[in-house]
């Protein structure tokens, strides 16, 4: 029987942000748990109001040996940022 | 006539500060012995925020009775230049931590304790009673709900855990009866309107732990004997050597600051 506990990702909403943002890890035996794990490991010095846990095991990741093939083929696909646009005065910041 | 009156409220009110101030301070002191020596990291950390929390209502406790003793005392000279026996804590929180069971096992019946006692300051005459009250009843929710998550965890654990969480119990019960026994310090106290009389937490206190203990399989010893003590100064073995570590510094170098 494997002895530690499982491996958890800790995400905050801080003060004035709007999503959670990942900002760690942490072991925990249940969610119940990493929730206060979080809270005393993450939120010391009131950086959130919020906070989700989600098993670390149930992330899938994209593989980074095939950073390449995912990420390179939009490097010069320029056309795609809409940077070619003239935005009128009016509608101000996007 | 007023000013006998005041001189005797003021009196007692300063024991029963100290009482406030002393337990904070020694179970904060006691619980940061567990800095760098938890079970895992997370442990660690959540315990000496905890500690950090007790050690800080101290503060405020003993500014406080410094300032109604008037004879220029400070939250330092009475933490670090006071003996053994000039200290007013509940024998309970000077109990050694034992194993991490034990050292839950105390923190929870003192938490249930301190939630039912500071909810009750919120509506102290005394408005700065009620300001700490305020502020560290926040912070006491918090250890109680998770000391009390713990116990029941390890009551409800494993044989081993359960075994030593049962020997934790027994082990302490005898030191809670302390937190309900008033005395004439009270009675002053509690007629000024400042605080309740310990007694009239007890019942509330005894649902809180049943509870819980229930909930961890454990059951409460068969005892209505208690140890007191503490708050008039008479204290276990246990407080000296405490104080030896905590004082070291300022006995050893009066007045260091850095």
């Amino acid at each position: 029987m494997k002895k530690e506990w499982p491996l958890w990702e800790v995400f905050i909403r801080g003060q004035h942000g709007l999503n959670h943002r990942h900002v760690g890890s942490l072991h925990a035996p249940d969610a119940e748990m990493a929730i206060k794990n979080a809270r005393d490991v993450y939120t010391r010095r009131k950086e959130g109001i919020s906070i989700w846990v989600i098993p670390s095991a149930q992330i899938t990741a994209s593989d980074p040996g095939a950073k390449d093939a995912l990420f390179e083929p939009s490097v010069d696909k320029i056309y795609r940022h809409p940077s070619f646009y003239d935005i009128p005065d009016e509608v101000g910041k996007m | 006539m007023a000013t006998a009156v005041d001189n005797i409220v003021s009196d007692k009110l300063f024991e029963w500060l100290l009482r406030r101030g002393d337990s904070a301070l020694i179970l904060g002191h006691r619980v940061s012995e567990w800095c760098g020596h938890s079970p895992v990291l997370e442990e660690d950390i959540a315990l000496a925020n905890v500690a950090l929390d007790l050690i800080g209502q101290a503060r405020l406790w003993l500014t406080y009775a410094g300032e109604i003793e008037g004879k220029g005392r400070g939250e330092n000279e009475l933490a670090f230049l006071r003996d053994a026996w000039d200290f007013h804590n509940f024998l309970l929180v000077e109990q050694p931590n034992g194993d991490f069971g034990k050292t839950l096992m105390r923190q929870f019946l003192y938490d249930a304790y301190q939630v039912l006692l500071l909810e009750a300051l919120e509506n102290s005459s005394d408005q700065r009673v009620a300001e700490i009250a305020a502020k560290a009843g926040k912070e006491a929710a918090y250890h109680l709900d998770r000391s009390a998550d713990l116990v029941i965890r390890l009551g409800d654990g494993t044989s081993e855990s359960h075994r030593r969480m049962q020997t934790a119990l027994e082990t302490l019960w005898i030191y809670t009866g302390e937190l309900f026994s008033g005395d004439e310090v009270d009675e002053v106290v509690s007629d000024a309107g400042i605080a309740p009389m310990p007694e009239t937490l007890q019942s509330s206190w005894r649902q809180i732990v049943d509870e819980v203990l229930t909930r961890a399989t454990l059951e409460v010893p068969d005892t209505t004997f208690s140890h007191t003590g503490g708050v008039t100064g008479r204290h276990s073995e246990h407080l000296g050597h405490l104080l030896a570590e905590m004082q070291f510094l300022q006995r050893a170098y009066p007045g260091a600051t850095w």
